[in-house]
């Protein structure tokens, strides 16, 4: 009846038809198989010949600048901390143990070397530098940017995307080094000087038992990780419809499909290159 | 020249256009009019490849735009400028620097070159200093002729203009409209421009299509406006009480 509320009891039992069910899965399978093309197909035009080397040359100097540079605070700030907190809390478990206090270095090395390095700095970069990339970009969108420079016949996945894919592959694994020795460091200010353990077990525990390979481990999560935080959010801003609330969407998007995919290939590259 | 061939879009069940056959002249200000929703804005996407044709044919010259390959439609479109209905200036950029980065994109002149051009074009906007201010310390009127600026700059042979008097006093949008004339004049360009400003239409309309639901409704030029009979187009063009009687008053007088 037309202007009559239903009865809120008249759902307490409702339960989704299977059949729609069905329907939404295949509907949410469709839209991510679609995203996914999509998201190669960009990939596979922003691959072309510069029109200009000079023009991209001079981008990708300004993405380095903005991605490692305008970074280095932050990622240097939470590698301290990284390492401080895990010496200090393998210090507190190592307490009343027979385990040699050295072990504190040589888990604090390994730990931010294989994992907390490379993880916790791509993590963040992927909130950092992928909510800006997908922001810039989502706003060139929306302000016709993109339009305008297509029509002049730029080749604006390239132009665009390119840039900041490089600039990331150059500047995040830099980053991850020097996080890597930063957390180290960390890790020795906080329990050195507090009396936690000595200077010489410090310095024993990181250099023992060290495998170089480790460090191309770093390296490999580094590339793959600067990959994916710059080509999800430049998906997302690149694609983006509509006002200020979708450009948010895209943002939040950027960020939360980043970490995903990090944590995903993390573990994907645990199992394959160890 | 431009050419459009039973152009027909749709999106999802909705067809805006519906089958457009038309022509757009070079030295001539072209004029895509009809009222909000009619489809020009889609029509203009369309010329210049913004969006894909359900069906039909837009023809640059000898050239089927949509069956061209990408290194063939990016050799059209350098010879396109456009200007946006938000002007779509770079932000981030001095008006320089807008103006100059087709320059720097497509040209291999020196940097005293592109300086000269660049002058040169602000110059022909009348923004002779404005060189190094932003887009947002300027007015909607001088992002305007900067958006034409940037748009003139590689010497295209098709200029698009969406909305161009958008937003813009009625003095303001005289200048405008004339300069987009006298530049389509001088360099024989083929000057496309959707607007719903009937100063625009009568005073620089050499060659007119108005759409009304996806269709051509009416097509003249501006000396034919006045006297037509055509519904579509009286409704548009004198849309108000006072512009009728206008009409009535030019009509008494022999059309003066």
């Amino acid at each position: 009846m037309r202007g009559t509320m239903p009865d809120s009891s008249a759902f307490a039992n409702f339960a989704f038809p299977q059949k729609y069910t069905h329907v939404n899965a295949v509907m949410i399978i469709t839209r991510f198989l679609g995203h996914v093309g999509r998201y190669f197909q960009l990939l596979g035009t922003a691959i072309a010949r510069p029109e200009k080397a000079t023009m991209y040359y001079r981008e990708t100097m300004r993405q380095m600048n903005d991605i490692g540079v305008g970074s280095l605070v932050i990622v240097v700030l939470i590698a301290v901390f990284i390492g401080a907190v895990t010496a200090v809390q393998f210090a507190y478990q190592l307490q009343d143990s027979f385990v040699p206090r050295y072990y504190i270095g040589y888990i604090v090395r390994d730990t931010t070397i294989i994992e907390l390095a490379p993880t916790i700095t791509c993590l963040v970069l992927a909130g950092k530098v992928g909510s800006n990339l997908a922001a810039e970009l989502g706003g060139m969108r929306q302000k016709e940017h993109i339009d305008a420079m297509e029509i002049m016949g730029v080749n604006t996945a390239s132009y665009l995307i390119m840039p900041k894919i490089i600039g990331a592959l150059i500047m995040v694994p830099m980053l991850v080094a020097i996080a890597a020795f930063v957390s180290v460091l960390g890790g020795y200010i906080a329990t050195v000087p507090v009396g936690l353990i000595s200077h010489a077990e410090y310095e024993l525990g990181v250099r023992s038992a060290f495998i170089p390979y480790n460090i191309t481990l770093m390296f490999i999560k580094a590339f793959v990780f600067a990959f994916i935080l710059t080509s999800v959010p430049c998906y997302q801003g690149y694609y983006v419809k509509g006002g200020s609330i979708e450009l948010g969407k895209a943002s939040t998007n950027a960020v939360v499909f980043s970490d995903i995919l990090i944590l995903l290939f993390d573990y994907l590259i645990a199992v394959v290159f160890t | 020249m431009i050419r459009t061939e039973e152009l027909i879009k749709a999106f999802g069940d909705t067809t805006v256009l519906k089958g457009i056959t038309t022509e757009f002249y070079p030295g001539k200000t072209n004029l895509i009019i009809g009222r909000s929703g009619a489809g020009k804005t889609v029509l203009l996407k369309l010329l210049v490849g913004l969006h894909q044709p359900t069906s039909g044919k837009v023809w640059y010259d000898d050239n089927d735009f949509f069956s061209l390959n990408k290194k063939a439609v990016r050799a059209i479109r350098m010879q396109v400028g456009m200007l946006f209905q938000a002007s779509a200036l770079f932000d981030s950029m001095t008006v320089e620097q807008n103006v100059r980065f087709p320059l720097d994109m497509f040209t291999n002149f020196t940097a005293k070159e592109k300086a000269m051009r660049v002058d040169s074009c602000l110059e022909r906007v009348s923004l002779s200093g404005a060189n190094a201010k932003y887009p947002s310390e300027t007015s909607g009127g001088m992002q305007k002729r900067v958006g034409i600026a940037r748009a003139i700059v590689l010497e295209p042979r098709y200029l698009f203009c969406d909305e161009p008097n958008s937003g813009l006093d009625p003095k303001t949008s005289i200048v405008i409209d004339e300069l987009i004339r006298d530049i389509t004049v001088e360099n024989n360009i083929t000057t496309v421009i959707n607007t719903h400003d009937m100063n625009s239409v009568m005073e620089i309309g050499d060659n007119i299509i108005l759409l009304y639901q996806g269709e051509i409704a009416w097509r003249g030029n501006k000396d034919q406006v006045l006297e037509s009979d055509n519904e579509f187009l009286q409704n548009f063009i004198f849309a108000s009480p006072f512009l009728q009687r206008l009409r009535q008053q030019a009509l008494a007088n022999g059309g003066e």
